[in-house]
C-alpha cells in the first residue's frame, strides 16, 4: 500500500513518470516520492511506440532538448545497470525532391550548429546503406537522405524496468493498479489526490500521464492545448537480418526499423480523429502499407504478424509541455505527439529539475503551457493548430 | 469505422476527412476580451473520453459537411447531422 503522504507525487508510471522519479532521487536527493500507475508499468504508450531514438530537430527550442535526451540514451546502461538494449544503428530520413533536399540541408545545418551529428547523403550513398530500396522507376525517386548516425533504437520495455528498478532501489514507491480519481485542494492550492487505493498527500504533484493528459487534467479543473489521437503501430514476422537502421520515407509517411528478434516495426501517419480507443482503423493500415510498397517493395509478402493503436497527447503546436500550471503544487508533463519516447530521459531529467527548484531546466525552457496564448509556438512541421497535421 | 452521411447513406471512412471540435466559433473581434477568446477558440480543447460533437467532410462523396457524434473510446458512430439544418445540398 502507498504511504499516506509523500514529498512529491509522480502521477504515471510509463517512462517519462518513472525516469522523471528516478532523477527526482539521483540528482536532487528527493526520494520520498510515489510513483502512480493506473495499470502496470510501461502499459500505455511506453510499451506501443516504435522505439526510434534521435536528436534530428530543426527548432532552436527542441532540439538542444533531444539531443540532452540523446547523451543520456549514450550513458543509460551505465546509470542503471540495465541493459536497455540502446543500439545507435542510424536514422535516415529520405529526401524524394529537390526543395526536400534543400529542407533537410537546412534541417542538417541547423543541427551540426547545436553540435548534433548530420550527414546529407546524396542518391548514391543511400543506394550503398540500402540497396533494396526501389531505385528503379520509383512513383517518388529517392534523391538522398539525411543522416544521423546517433540515431537508432532502444527496447521501450526494458527502459522502463531499468528505470523502475533503479528509482525503487533508491526508495522511490512505485503504486501500481492506483488510479487518480481526484485532486485535493486547500487554499487554492493543490495538496494530494483521490485514488482507488486512497488518499494520497504530497507536496507537489507531477502530472507524467500523456494520451490521457485532457482527462486528468480534467480533474483538476484544467482545460489545456491538447487533442488525443491514436496513432498505429505494426510488427512483422521475423527475418533475417535486412534493414540495418531506421529509415523513414519522405514522399509518404512511413517509417521502419527491423528489431533484434527480427520483426519489422513500422508506422505511418496518425489515423487523424480524436480517440482513446488505443485502436486504429482500415484506411491508415492501407495507407502505411502503401507506404511500404513504395518505398521497399521487397518487404511485399512478409505478413504483418500485430497491430496496435496508442492515445497521443497531440499538443497544439506539435512540442510539448513541461510546466508549472495555473493551480499551485501540480506541474504538467504531456503534449508528446509522437515523439515521447525518444524523449523519456530528458523528459524525466527535465521535469525532475522542475519540480525540485520550481523553475525550468535550461533545454526545456521553450517548453512553456502558456507558449500558445503568448504566441511562442514550437511548430516544428510549421503545420498550425491543427494536431492530426503534426 | 463507417459514417452514415445524412444524403449518401453509410460510408467507408476513407470517403471522408476530418476537421475536429464542432463547437468552434469565431470570437467576436471587436470584443474587450477577444485575445482571451481567439486563445481559446484556436488551441483549447475539451479533448472529452467518450461522446464528442465534431465535424467531418464527406470529401469523395457529396462533399457535405457533417456534425458527427462519437464515442472516442469506441468510436461507435452515435449521431450525424448536417451542422447548418437548411444545408446540405
Amino acid at each position: 500500500m502507498p504511504k499516506s503522504a509523500y514529498d512529491v507525487v509522480v502521477i504515471g508510471g510509463g517512462g517519462h513518470g518513472l525516469a522523471t522519479a528516478y532523477y527526482l532521487a539521483k540528482v536532487h536527493g528527493i526520494s520520498n516520492v510515489a510513483v502512480l500507475e493506473k495499470g502496470w508499468i510501461g502499459s500505455g504508450n511506453a510499451g506501443r511506440n516504435t522505439t526510434i531514438i534521435r536528436s534530428n530537430y530543426l527548432l532552436a527550442g527542441n532540439n538542444p532538448f533531444y539531443e540532452w535526451s540523446m547523451k543520456l540514451w549514450e550513458g543509460l546502461e551505465q546509470d542503471l545497470n540495465y541493459n536497455a538494449m540502446v543500439s545507435q544503428r542510424g536514422v535516415l530520413n529520405l529526401y524524394h525532391s529537390d526543395a526536400q533536399r534543400d529542407l533537410y540541408a537546412r534541417r542538417g545545418n541547423a543541427m551540426r550548429m547545436h553540435g548534433v551529428d548530420a550527414e546529407l547523403l546524396d542518391a548514391k550513398a543511400v543506394q550503398r546503406m540500402l540497396p533494396f530500396l526501389d531505385f528503379a522507376g520509383a512513383r517518388f525517386p529517392i534523391h538522398g537522405g539525411l543522416l544521423q548516425r546517433r540515431g537508432g533504437t532502444a527496447r521501450h520495455d526494458a527502459v522502463v524496468w531499468g528505470y523502475a528498478r533503479a528509482a525503487s532501489d533508491r526508495g522511490v514507491d512505485i503504486v501500481q493498479n492506483c488510479e487518480v480519481t481526484g485532486f485535493i485542494r486547500e487554499a487554492g492550492r493543490i495538496v494530494g489526490v483521490e485514488t482507488t487505493r486512497g488518499i494520497i498527500r504530497a507536496a507537489k504533484i507531477g502530472m507524467a500521464v500523456a494520451g490521457n493528459t485532457s482527462r486528468v487534467a480534467h480533474l483538476a479543473g484544467l482545460k489545456l492545448p491538447i487533442e488525443s489521437h491514436v496513432l498505429q503501430a505494426f510488427v512483422s514476422e521475423a527475418i533475417k537480418p535486412f534493414i540495418p537502421g531506421v529509415v523513414t520515407f519522405g514522399a509518404g509517411h512511413f517509417y521502419i526499423s527491423q528489431s533484434d528478434k527480427g520483426g519489422l516495426v513500422f508506422g505511418g501517419d496518425l489515423d487523424g480523429y480524436n480517440s482513446y480507443a488505443q485502436r486504429g482503423n482500415l484506411p491508415t493500415v492501407e495507407d502505411v502499407c502503401e507506404g511500404a510498397m513504395a518505398l521497399m517493395p521487397a518487404i511485399g509478402r512478409v505478413r504483418v504478424l500485430r497491430s496496435w493503436g496508442g492515445v497521443m497527447d497531440m499538443s497544439m503546436d506539435g512540442s510539448p509541455i513541461i510546466d508549472r500550471t495555473a493551480i499551485a503544487g501540480l506541474y504538467l508533463n504531456a503534449g508528446w505527439c509522437y515523439g515521447g519516447f525518444k524523449a523519456t530521459p530528458a523528459s524525466g531529467w527535465c521535469f525532475a529539475h522542475l519540480l525540485a527548484h520550481d523553475e525550468p531546466h535550461a533545454v526545456a525552457r521553450a517548453y512553456r503551457l502558456d507558449r500558445f496564448a503568448s504566441g511562442h509556438l514550437l511548430d516544428e512541421r510549421g503545420v498550425g493548430a491543427q494536431p492530426n497535421l503534426h | 469505422m463507417r459514417i452514415e452521411c445524412p444524403f449518401c447513406g453509410e460510408r467507408d471512412l476513407s470517403e471522408f476527412a476530418y476537421l475536429g471540435d464542432a463547437d468552434f466559433k469565431r470570437p467576436e473581434p471587436d470584443a474587450p476580451d477577444a485575445e482571451v477568446r481567439f486563445f481559446e477558440a484556436v488551441y483549447v480543447r475539451d479533448n472529452p473520453a467518450g461522446p464528442h460533437d465534431e465535424l467531418w467532410y464527406h470529401a469523395s462523396g457529396c462533399r457535405s459537411w457533417l456534425r458527427v457524434t462519437r464515442n472516442t473510446r469506441t468510436h461507435e458512430i452515435l449521431a450525424v447531422s448536417f451542422p447548418i439544418p437548411s444545408g446540405g445540398t
